[in-house]
């Protein structure tokens, strides 16, 4: 199948990374080309078969809500690429 | 180079020189910094080599050994994948998305060496964030192969089975969510372990795909991933995917006996279009597994062939949730020009990442889009049980199947990278492992042209101590020894 440009232009907007036209063109042509690869899934039936969203059989694992120390410390905020203070700073998202 | 380098020892080696104090921690550890800066400029291993805490590590060692205290681990100098974090040293994951994040806190694995006292000497290279296969992906610079360094390592644990393999460690921990420990130990000639899904706490591992990825060791031969595994695996209350069962004294398993054990091979993994020298050297290594006493049958796997098409979806598709924290807001990369904070959010995103990490956001996020949801993520976990299915009905008859770990050795550098397709097969034979949870090992099995190959074992959950066990058996029976490159100081 062949993605078109518009169809990888609203992916790409969708996960939020920009794109030069240069760069969806190639990515276009590659995404085509591995969902080629999982065609052969579809000639499995599985109607009835139940999804493995997880490998081990695991269940919902509670802690008692005891206060602990979260270690947000100034190491921390030294990470952050724009800070005020004892503050991240972050860009206006109100208008 | 004389034989007695300690670089060139194996954990078991150097601990009981260092019981017997006829070597220092501190010693040990100047040795193998050494090894490192005479070798690195060629194998680019290391992203950053922590020379000074090491050293302060190794004394710390010494004084714990001098004390007749510590562990097998005290004293022993490791390096730890650049996606696993480590306190006050970057952890780069090989992206210019974090070039210059510094955690404040360590992965639980590394709490668990370095409380045995074992010495963290850096950080290794890995392909971006650990998607590929050849450590080509790397933003700084692509790691070679220690036995020919035209080629690649193999990928994405290309630094921490590369170092083990060019004697720069003695041991390295890795990731592993499609083959990253197992494929470039194949292809560097050394041991490389993934254990059972939730056996080691992935807290401290940077999220790639939460329900396939594993940490796990490389070492020069299975007695030392025996002793590494038991330090690093148990439960963890920060990861509550870890699981609770007691972890074993892997190292007591290892007495050579295989006699009565039932190995599995399964006809899926030898297939057309492998190079034939890989399934003959495989065949010949079951052949002697069969003459130790191991009884062998053939087995089929049937949905092998879909496992790739299950992985490069739901691999892709976690990584696209889990990579959606980049954002440039609170760490990482960040695109300063813009003042809006959506051109913020996606320009941050379009320079902060690389071409592969892009490509797999994108392939997630389109398999998990409104239209696609069904026909390819929900289809994927579907078949993904079909393939666990397959597991569990071959391990009611055998105890552990063995296949090649790779469909080739390993391949020139640059000679798949510009073609995914082609790159993403070299997992066809680790993916399945991961898919279905269960622990896998890959070991030396000899040597093709001069290039290592490695041998696959799998078997169910909590099967490491068999594995191990049978990974000894042939490692004594085979007799190659540690399969030291040439590389020159």
């Amino acid at each position: 199948m062949n993605l078109s440009n518009d169809e990888v232009k609203h992916i790409a907007s969708l996960a939020k990374i920009g794109m030069s036209e240069d760069e969806l063109k190639i990515i276009g042509t590659q995404l085509s080309q591995i969902l080629d690869q999982f065609r052969s899934l579809s000639s499995l039936k599985t109607d009835d078969i139940e999804i493995t969203a997880h490998p081990t059989s695991i269940h919902t694992v509670l802690r008692s809500d005891e206060i602990t120390n979260s270690k947000a410390d100034k190491d921390m905020l030294n990470n952050a690429p724009r800070k005020e203070g004892d503050f991240v700073r972050v860009r206006p998202v109100l208008e | 180079m004389t034989s007695s380098d300690p670089w060139s020892l194996t954990i078991s080696q150097a601990h009981n020189l260092l019981a017997n104090k006829q070597l220092s921690a501190v010693e040990l550890t100047e040795s193998v910094i050494k090894r490192i800066k005479h070798t690195d400029s060629k194998i680019n291993s290391f992203i950053t080599v922590t020379e000074e805490s090491a050293l302060e590590s190794a004394l710390n060692a010494d004084s714990i050994l001098a004390r007749g205290e510590g562990s097998l681990l005290t004293g022993i100098p490791f390096q730890a994948k650049d996606n696993i974090c480590t306190n006050g040293i970057t952890t780069t994951c090989a992206s210019k998305m974090l070039e210059n994040f510094v955690p404040n806190y360590d992965a639980t694995a590394v709490i668990k060496l370095k409380s045995k006292g074992a010495v963290l000497l850096g950080k290794g290279n890995l392909d971006e964030f650990a998607m590929g296969s050849s450590t080509e992906n790397s933003v700084f610079f692509p790691t070679k192969n220690p036995h020919d360094l035209n080629t690649v390592p193999g990928g994405s644990s290309g630094g921490p089975a590369a170092s083990v393999s060019a004697e720069q460690c003695l041991f390295s921990i890795g990731s592993d969510t499609g083959g990253s420990v197992r494929q470039p130990a194949s292809f560097c000639g050394v041991v490389g372990l993934k254990p059972t899904y939730g056996r080691v706490s992935r807290y401290g591992l940077v999220a790639f795909a939460s329900s396939l990825d594993q940490i796990g060791p490389l070492t020069k031969n299975v007695q030392d991933s025996a002793f590494v595994l038991e330090a690093i695996a148990g439960k963890d209350p920060k990861d509550s995917t870890s699981n609770a069962e007691d972890v074993p004294a892997y190292s007591d398993y290892l007495d050579g006996n295989v006699k009565g054990i039932k190995i599995g091979v399964p006809k899926e993994y030898f297939i057309d279009g492998m190079e034939s020298d890989v399934a003959n050297t495989i065949k010949t290594s079951i052949k002697t597994m069969e003459e130790l006493g191991a009884e062998i049958s053939e087995v089929s796997l049937p949905h092998t062939s879909h496992a790739l098409a299950v992985y490069y979806i739901i691999a892709p598709a976690e990584a696209s949730s889990n990579l959606s924290r980049y954002d440039g807001v609170k760490f990482g990369y960040s695109d300063l020009d813009s003042t809006d904070v959506w051109a913020a959010l996606e320009k941050t995103r379009q320079h902060g990442f690389g071409p592969e990490v892009k490509r797999r956001i994108l392939l997630g996020t389109y398999a998990l889009s409104s239209g696609y949801y069904d026909a390819y993520y929900l289809k994927a976990q579907q078949v993904r049980s079909l393939i666990r299915q397959d597991f569990v009905k071959v391990f009611n008859d055998v105890d552990i199947v063995i296949a090649p770990s790779t469909p080739t050795v390993a391949f020139p550098l640059g000679d798949k990278i510009s073609d995914p397709v082609q790159m993403y097969l070299n997992d066809i034979f680790t993916i399945p492992a991961n898919i279905a949870g269960i622990p896998a090992i890959s070991i030396p099995a000899g040597l093709i042209k001069n290039m290592p190959i490695g041998m696959q074992l799998m078997g169910p959950h909590h099967s490491e101590e068999t594995l191990l066990r049978v990974s000894y058996a042939y490692e004594q029976a085979a007799n190659h020894g540690f399969l030291k490159p040439s590389i020159q100081e």
